[in-house]
């Protein structure tokens, strides 16, 4: 390994020696101030040091680590968004669990599984950092609450999850043993010569195809999410929601466009399929919830579906740049719109230890209580459905561009109609948070931390900057592109 | 720049009346006022900066040069967006209507409201701002940002504010637009990749995507999502029933600014943008959209007599009123044309006055509902002289506003669809069946002794007075409007040409 190599590794380099760091903190001195704070700078660290790894073109390091600005520019994002969980989590977590220290070491480490997804270019990468970001999300759901809900929420995430990553590894098995690879271009290459069509080789591919649509929850393998999400802590909730999806995704996409599997047309029509199931099923499930945190789970159903309209608009309009740019675009908007949604859920239920406070009725007049949490949760709302001015909007101009150009109809109907469905139920919060109050507000506001103002001010001023000035983002992406 | 400055103007005024509430919970309501006023006056020195013949000028719409002004800057180059803004003779217009509406529902809303007024006025304010940008942006992103952004404050005015089935009015009518509104998204984003391929560069300015040659189907489509978009906001016939929930439910202020100015949105819409993107299949089409508008006419005429709620009916009224403007902006002539804008006008004056009425009886009786009404002219002969004269504005009596708006429509309506002008005609009879039933409901009869009911007072008589000059103005002297936007309508119809004309005739002879 060269010094090179080095650099371009460096966020991953940071986040491993920080878990060090923080696991030998936790063995001398058990204090939660420390840990999140030590956390938090990591986190930071990682994030910046994206700027000094990407001084480097291109590297591959090692074959299973590509490190080009696209897995630098999600590593960003990821330790970013970890970041902004740790902080979240800081007072949230003083009120749950006993010894809560290594809660932050288990995020780290999550955190490091996801940027080596975003580095993977080979199925032992690919794995190894899946299983990284899977196994301490279990601890993290079950973690800070003693009570049955996030138990349950773990075991059901544990046993789905374990075997989901056990069918996408026996699918990948069944792969290596018709192609003799597990790099992704050379499978790519492999996939080729090979005859098309053996039984083996549909099996392995079905069975790492299922794997990936479980990890990403596309209907019909999204039962445990609103569960799943339900029971966990919700700042866990976000970062579930956000990052281990976005870095799944970014993962699958990565592995599609190295092996190129984009040219099996059956299988990426098998994906536009599940899109509008899961645009539909998602939105239309989403309607009939109360619990804000279930509402939240199922529209990630809906967005991770008008997501994948991407891999239609691949195949039909080979417009490699736009698409790609879309993905990201979208996958970059939605992690800073989904941690503001669980961030509001998180603040608002900071106090509470016995349950969440996360029913409808629990925001009711908040706009008139808390004026800035409201603003926050109003952002989100609208971010997701996609209203101008928010990140949401850009992001779903991105699609609209994408599809279009790819001339995917039905595609195009099923977004606009899972977003016409979809502004019902995140409009709903905003009138519950609008409405008068009945009862002067008895219980929290009276220890309210600096995080509290500087938080949701921060993914506000994000959003809105996302959805107002977005060139800067968008001409980086097309550079990196 | 002006034109940002105008935009920018009410939304920091929105800001700082939300800030002063802290303050003082009268001061919102003043600094509203003072920020319309102030944006009124910065009309009046930019229209005044201008020459005179500016204002007789054609401007060419494929050059945003030749417009009274025009502001261009880049914004998102990546997608070939600028943040584009023009002005001429009909949106300054219709950019003046909304402002001095904008006082209107200030002053109608000054002793309604009690609860967070700060906010009130701050969204009122913000709405203001939505619609002047829908009416000056000529940058199809941008226009599209604009069409969406004002139903928020909209939205929460009626949410907040509104009264006892609120949250249901509310969504309804957010759901509507906001759908529609989807659908304008895709066609625009369609008609832009539609010009990249054409003109070889991706842009968004209706001054480049103007004239594009369509295929037929792709047309037909597009079109219709531009239509169906602003026919939900006009309201057209089948699309019309978010309409009366919200104006029944929203505050009066809430209400005057929907029926005034929003609902403009939606014919400014079709006769800027969905008439001259697609000539041709809009001629195709004109058949049927004026099919929707006479079904609108007489359609909304009938509920409107069948309701007991006073803003109920005024509602429906305006399904019947709207209805006209359809039909004059797809037989699109001269003549009809300068109905469909003097429509636009003259029905946001009176409509807005007819709400405020009704905002000021539900606030006096705390009732809508027009069987406990009657015989409110001995209480309250001032408001019931108002009340006489808009209705009978809103009847189409000549020498006001809304008979020159109607008369020329099925002047200029005649000389395609002679038929259908028949049809449309009956809403004027069908209109003076309901305004005057309505007035005897509520004004006319025998007085309940035991009520008590404060009339008018200086600021309500200010305000319905400002309102019945204008429309009086309107009536008998209305060339100087119609001279304003003259020049719009010669370049709109130069841009269309004259196959349009033909296309409609000769479907109209085929029936």
């Amino acid at each position: 390994m060269t010094g090179a190599d080095f650099q371009s590794l460096s966020p991953l380099l940071i986040l491993s020696g920080g878990a060090t760091v923080l696991m030998l903190q936790i063995a001398f001195v058990r204090s939660v101030n420390l840990t999140a704070t030590l956390t938090t700078l990591i986190l930071a660290l990682a994030a910046l040091s994206c700027v000094y790894a990407g001084q480097i073109e291109e590297q591959r390091v090692t074959p299973l680590l590509l490190a080009d600005h696209f897995a630098l520019l999600f590593c960003a994002l990821f330790c970013a968004a970890a970041a902004v969980t740790a902080l979240l989590s800081h007072d949230y977590i003083q009120h749950h669990g006993d010894e809560p220290e290594e809660y932050f070491l288990l995020l780290t480490l999550s955190t490091l599984g996801a940027c080596v997804l975003a580095y993977a270019v080979h199925v032992a990468s690919f794995l190894l950092g899946l299983e990284l970001l899977s196994v301490s999300l279990y601890a993290l759901i079950a973690y800070p609450n003693k009570s049955i809900l996030p138990l349950e929420a773990a075991t059901k995430y544990l046993v789905l999850s374990g075997a989901a990553s056990a069918t996408a590894l026996f699918g990948f098995a069944l792969l290596y043993a018709v192609t003799g690879t597990l790099e992704f271009s050379t499978l790519g290459t492999r996939l080729d010569e090979t005859i098309s069509g053996q039984p083996v080789l549909i099996a392995g591919a079905a069975m790492v195809f299922a794997g990936m649509a479980f990890k990403l929850s596309i209907v019909p393998f999204h039962l445990w999410t609103p569960d799943v999400y339900d029971g966990a802590p919700s700042p866990i909730t976000g970062y579930l929601a956000s990052v281990a999806k976005a870095a799944v995704f970014i993962a699958v996409l990565r592995l599609f466009l190295e092996a190129d599997l984009f040219r099996y047309q059956l299988l990426v029509e098998l994906i536009g399929l599940m899109a509008i199931l899961s645009m539909l099923a998602g939105n239309l499930l989403a309607l009939l919830q109360t619990n804000i945190k279930r509402m939240l789970a199922y529209s990630s159903i809906a967005h991770i579906g008008y997501l994948l309209i991407i891999f239609m608009a691949y195949l039909t309009s080979g417009d490699r740049a736009l698409t790609v740019e879309a993905a990201a675009y979208y996958l970059i908007a939605y992690t800073a719109t989904t941690l503001a949604a669980f961030g509001l859920l998180t603040l608002i239920s900071a106090q509470q230890v016995e349950r969440e406070n996360v029913e409808l009725h629990h925001v009711t007049g908040l706009f008139w209580q808390r004026p800035l949490l409201a603003a926050l949760m109003l952002v989100a709302m609208l971010s997701l459905a996609g209203i101008p001015l928010t990140a949401g909007f850009i992001a779903k101009f991105y699609l609209f561009s994408a599809a279009v150009n790819g001339q995917n109809w039905t595609l195009l109907g099923s977004l606009i109609l899972g977003s016409g469905i979809g502004i019902y139920y995140y409009l709903r919060v905003v009138y519950y948070m609008t409405r008068r109050p009945e009862h002067q507000p008895t219980g929290p506001g009276t220890t309210q931390s600096w995080r509290e103002f500087a938080l949701p001010g921060v993914l506000i001023a994000t959003i809105l900057l996302l959805g107002t000035m977005p060139q800067a983002l968008m001409a980086f992406l097309e550079s990196i592109l | 720049m002006s034109m940002v400055v105008l935009i920018g103007l009410l939304l920091i005024g929105g800001v700082i009346a939300w800030w002063t509430e802290r303050i003082n919970s009268d001061w919102p309501r003043w600094v509203a006022l003072a920020t319309v006023c102030a944006a009124l006056l910065y009309l009046l020195r930019i229209t005044a900066s201008l020459s005179l013949e500016s204002f007789e000028l054609v401007p060419d719409p494929h050059d945003g040069a030749s417009w009274l002004l025009h502001l261009k800057l880049a914004w998102i180059p990546r997608f070939g967006i600028n943040f584009e803004l023009a002005m001429d003779g009909l949106s300054l217009l219709l950019v003046a209507l909304t402002l001095l509406l904008g006082l209107i529902a200030i002053a109608s809303s000054w002793s309604e409201i009690d609860f967070k007024t700060g906010f009130f006025q701050a969204n009122l304010l913000w709405t203001l701002a939505g619609v002047c940008g829908v009416f000056l942006a000529l940058d199809l992103f941008l226009f599209f940002l604009f069409w969406e952004v004002m139903l928020i404050p909209m939205y929460l005015l009626i949410a907040i504010w509104g009264h006892e089935n609120s949250g249901y009015a509310a969504m309804k009518f957010f759901i509507f637009t906001q759908f529609s509104g989807l659908l304008m998204l895709l066609s625009i984003v369609v008609l832009a990749w539609q010009g990249a391929a054409t003109n070889g560069l991706l842009s968004f300015s209706y001054f480049d995507l103007l004239g594009l040659p369509l295929e037929d189907p792709l047309a037909w489509v597009t079109m219709l999502g531009f239509f169906i978009a602003f026919t939900v906001k006009l309201p057209g016939f089948p699309f019309h029933t978010w309409l009366p929930d919200a104006h029944t439910q929203a505050p009066t202020a809430g209400s005057v600014l929907l029926a005034g100015i929003l609902l403009k949105t939606g014919a400014y819409g079709l006769l800027r943008f969905c008439i001259p993107l697609f000539p041709d299949i809009s001629a195709q089409f004109a058949p049927v959209a004026m099919g929707l508008g006479a079904a609108g006419v007489i359609y909304g005429a009938i509920l409107a007599f069948g309701q007991t709620d006073f803003k109920r009916l005024v509602a429906y009224s305006s399904v019947s009123h709207m209805g006209f403007v359809l039909l004059g902006l797809y037989a699109w002539n001269t003549l009809a044309l300068q109905g469909a804008v003097m429509q636009m006008v003259a029905h946001g004056v009176s409509t807005a006055a007819l709400f405020m009425l009704a905002g000021s009886l539900q606030q006096r009786l705390h009732t809508r509902d027009m069987r406990q009404m009657g015989g409110l002219w001995h209480q309250a002969p001032r408001m019931g002289a108002c009340a006489m004269f808009f209705a009978l504005a809103s009847l189409g009596l000549p020498g006001l506003g809304n008979f020159v708006a109607e008369f020329l429509i099925l002047l200029g309506l005649f000389a395609v669809q002679p038929w259908l002008c028949a049809v449309a005609a009956l809403g004027l009879i069908s209109a003076a069946i309901y305004a005057l039933w309505m007035m005897q409901q509520t004004f006319q009869g025998e007085p309940d002794t035991g009520r008590q009911m404060r009339d008018f007072n200086g600021r309500e008589m200010l305000a319905m007075t400002t309102m019945i000059v204008a429309l009086i103005g309107l009536g008998l002297y209305p060339q100087p409007v119609l001279d304003l936007v003259q020049p719009t309508l010669d370049a709109l119809q130069q841009e269309v040409r004259s196959d349009f004309i033909r296309a409609v005739a000769t479907t109209s002879a085929a029936q």
